[in-house]
């Protein structure tokens, strides 16, 4: 083991890309992150540290009002999906295999099949009618939309954590003489919980972070937080905007790192 | 006594399935309602006739589908290919397979290292490729804007140390656009090429060499056809969201670098032709659909294949 002077891990090259690609994936990032943190009013020209526009964007009602819808979609819709993606993981993970399984596995899969830019306006048409209809034009539709493209972000690690579990546990408490219920309480429930907390913070994270999807399904003078930096984008270029893309990914990676944490703790 | 111990297996059977069911349903009719059933409505939309006003009348026609492709001259109203349309589709095909290629040249190695790395650190590493993965999209297009824009990083420090006079023009054309979406795609390269490189046994490696194999024989004869799925997988993973990609050609490209999806948007929007928009809605789903069947048939049968 000591004479390893030929590696057959060792690729020339590899090493060295792999570094550039490393950098230059989060040089724009640290740029961007910089930007946010600059003192002076242009762009790039560095004058200091200060957290000048994060107070500016915190007083700003529309972010503000974004930020708000954004934290409301993301909860109720991660909560929602959370929720059918644990059911359907139950239904169709465990115990003997289910006639069309196969099935219910691609439905649940399905909206990531379709680019999002398709599935954005075939709802948005939908749901016009909709809003025709009943006159409601609230942040419901942008909640019901956000549930159903996350289900399969939901259902992936609570997936993952099922089919690792060990159904004699089950098996002994209803042996027991727990009842169904008792036991996916006081057995089931515990022992799923990591995967359950994983998929609702991907899902969390896959709300907040869209786009495409709310820009269409949003009502007039609705806007989330990504909708709203679309819509500045288009104006003009400010530090402000970058603050708030700062803000935005500091949540994100706050709600990965945090489920990277749970799900690398081994049941 | 036996048979009525059967049906009774057999019942508490049938009330088993019918429980599974009830719990997978939920999930089935949010799906339904809310992403196939819309999907449906576009497809009968690409069929139907465009209203003046944006929209749609209910009135049959296959013009939706028609102008796809070809287009009716105005003046004289003999038939020519869609050369607006059609230039952006190609623009949108070459565009995704030059962003999966792109991902290649700087996934593959950065796999490569990572998988080699010592396996207490492999998970660091592999964290630092998710997070961007799971990080905004729109964020990250908006960094990868700021560096190569005529304001920009790149530009700044160009004209700061001289080499340049007046700052180079780099946004809104197809080398951003390329720029932005490997930028943006190139964790879904890393990720499952990772998973295959991880999984491979490296004394096969050493048996090559101790047979004599050149680093570059072995590398192409047999490392590269054991981790060609994960290869595959990935190419898969950037293609797609590539094709259809909405967000990045639409601020690194505007209207100068348009892709399928602005497209798309643009004649639900301006174009007000809205069969059209549904017909060039259904096709790339279509294709997206198409894509991933073939390479996952092929994704099965390659692993066969290799043992």
């Amino acid at each position: 083991m000591a004479e390893r002077k030929f590696s057959v891990r060792h690729v020339p090259g590899a090493a060295p890309i792999a570094i550039v690609t490393f950098i230059a994936l989060y040089a724009p990032i640290v740029i961007l992150i910089a930007n946010a943190f600059n003192a002076g009013p242009v762009i790039g020209r560095w004058e200091g540290f200060s957290l000048r526009w994060f107070a500016s964007a915190m007083q700003n009602e529309a972010f503000r009002n974004a930020a708000l819808n954004s934290l409301i979609v993301a909860m109720l819709a991660a909560l929602f999906s959370t929720l059918l993606a644990v059911m359907a993981a139950l239904a169709i993970t465990r115990g003997r295999r289910l006639k069309g399984e196969g099935g219910i596995f691609v439905v649940l899969n399905q909206p990531l099949l379709v680019p999002e830019i398709v599935l954005a306006i075939a709802l948005m048409i939908v749901l016009a009618q909709i809003k025709q209809a009943t006159g409601y034009h609230g942040l419901a539709y942008m909640i019901v939309a956000h549930s159903t493209f996350c289900i399969p972000f939901a259902f992936m690690p609570i997936r993952a954590r099922l089919e690792g579990m060990d159904l004699t546990l089950e098996t002994a408490a209803m042996d027991l003489y727990a009842g169904r219920f008792y036991t996916f309480r006081r057995v089931t429930l515990p022992l799923l919980a990591p995967g359950i907390l994983a998929g609702f913070m991907l899902a969390f994270v896959v709300s907040l972070d869209n786009v495409v999807v709310s820009s269409f399904v949003k009502s007039p003078g609705q806007e989330t937080l990504p909708t709203y930096l679309m819509g500045e984008l288009r104006r003009n270029l400010s530090s402000e905007i970058y603050a708030i893309s700062a803000l935005l990914l500091f949540a994100s990676v706050t709600v990965v790192a945090a489920s990277w944490l749970i799900t690398r703790r081994k049941p | 006594m036996l048979s009525e111990a059967a049906s009774g297996e057999a019942l508490l059977r049938r009330a088993e399935t019918r429980r599974r069911w009830s719990l997978a349903m939920p999930a089935l009719i949010v799906i339904s309602l809310f992403s196939i059933l819309p999907l449906a409505v576009m497809v009968v939309y690409s069929f139907l006739t465009p209203g003046t006003y944006g929209n749609v009348e209910w009135q049959f026609s296959l013009d939706g589908w028609f102008s796809v492709i070809f287009e009716r001259d105005l003046f004289d109203d003999t038939l020519g290919l869609a050369d607006a349309h059609l230039s952006i589709l190609g623009r949108s095909a070459l565009l995704a397979l030059a962003t999966t290629a792109l991902t290649m040249v700087f996934g593959l190695p950065t796999a490569w290292f990572i998988a080699t790395r010592p396996v207490a650190s492999r998970a660091y590493w592999m964290f630092l490729i998710t997070v961007p993965f799971w990080t905004n999209l729109l964020v990250r297009t908006i960094a990868i804007q700021e560096v190569i824009r005529a304001d920009g990083t790149i530009n700044r420090l160009l004209l700061g140390l001289g080499v340049i006079d007046a700052p180079i023009q780099m946004m809104f054309t197809n080398g951003a656009v390329l720029l932005g979406m490997t930028y943006v795609y190139l964790p879904l390269m890393v990720l499952p090429v990772y998973a295959a490189i991880e999984k491979f046994d490296f004394r096969l490696a050493e048996a090559a060499y101790d047979l004599h194999a050149s680093r570059f024989y072995c590398l192409r004869r047999v490392i590269f056809p054991l981790i060609r799925p994960g290869v595959i997988a990935g190419s898969i993973l950037v293609f797609i969201p590539a094709l259809g990609a909405y967000v990045t050609p639409r601020l690194m490209g505007g209207g100068r670098a348009m892709m399928w999806g602005n497209l798309i948007d643009l004649q639900f929007g301006q174009g007000r032709n809205w069969p059209l928009g549904a017909a060039l809605s259904v096709s790339l789903t279509l294709l997206v659909m198409i894509a991933l069947v073939l390479s996952v048939r092929r994704f099965a049968g390659g692993g066969r294949a290799d043992g």
